[in-house]
């Protein structure tokens, strides 16, 4: 099978959109019958990080790759960065405000959801440059290769403010 | 049991996505966080909670929810209703809390799954 790339843009504060790329990513899992287990725990990350970069992230991109040995979603944002990512992967840990609670967002679950559905996970932040972060998911029966992104060099080329 | 047939036993308000009323439901799941119905709901839910914003329509169609129902009187704003009538998944109205609707829930035989 050949590898399938997608890639959508992710808005800053724009809940209107909010969780689209993560639902075209689902459907394009779906259309091609992949097992209801990984699509179930692929949508939940996706959607996490995505609602991350939305809620707390410069604007942003989501991808996904998917070979035959398994699904790589990596998500990137130029925001101003993770102040401390140990606390932002403590259960219950949030910096949303006061609006995004009422609406049911920033409970401190979303790193700790990605962890526990992810088979790999791995974030890179640096302050005013934003974060990467890389999910892979392995598909049942396939010997995951190392799990390796597409974004990150673009992300991590990125200037920081202030750099010219 | 079938979404229509909740609908019409407890006298709930069909506010958006009728298309989606023949579903059927295969459990429920209430919440008002996004991230804990995003972790514990499975497909085929009924999903009781006061959040009528446009984010609830994701999480239903990312978790594959038979029907959303918003209980103790909350309203969908007009982009949630557009988005669920889209989706083709409902949007219930009803005038009770979530405790009061999901007991009436387990009477009436939808029970949530065990692992």
């Amino acid at each position: 099978m050949s590898s399938l790339i997608k890639e959508f843009k992710i808005k800053a504060k724009d809940f209107i959109h909010a969780g689209e790329g993560s639902m075209e990513i689902r459907n394009s899992l779906k259309s091609l019958n992949l097992d209801a287990d990984i699509i179930q725990r692929v949508s939940i990350c996706a959607y996490e990080a995505e609602m991350n970069v939305v809620m707390h992230g410069g604007d942003g991109i989501i991808s996904l790759v998917l070979d035959d040995t398994g699904v790589v979603v990596e998500v990137m944002d130029d925001g101003h960065g993770i102040d401390d990512i140990n606390l932002a992967l403590t259960e219950g840990y949030t910096t949303a405000g006061a609006e995004a609670q009422q609406m049911g967002f920033g409970a401190g679950m979303g790193l700790p959801n990605i962890v526990r559905n992810s088979d790999y996970f791995k974030i890179y932040t640096e302050k005013n440059k934003g974060a990467y972060l890389i999910m892979c998911f392995r598909l049942k029966n396939k010997i995951g290769k190392d799990c390796q992104g597409r974004l990150f060099t673009i992300w991590n080329n990125n200037k920081r403010d202030g750099e010219s | 049991m079938k979404v229509r047939d909740i609908q019409a036993e407890f006298s709930l308000e069909v506010a958006a996505g009728s298309s989606g009323l023949d579903r059927e439901i295969a459990g429920g799941d209430c919440g008002d966080l996004l991230s804990d119905v995003m972790a514990n709901s499975r497909a085929g839910d009924l999903w009781l909670t006061i959040q009528s914003h446009q984010n609830i329509m994701a999480v239903a169609v990312l978790k594959d929810l038979a029907a959303i129902i918003l209980v103790n009187g909350h309203r969908p704003d007009d982009i949630t209703v557009a988005k669920a009538e889209q989706e083709g998944i409902p949007i219930l109205l009803s005038p009770t809390s979530s405790y009061q609707l999901a007991g009436g829930l387990f009477r009436a035989g939808i029970m949530q799954k065990e692992e």
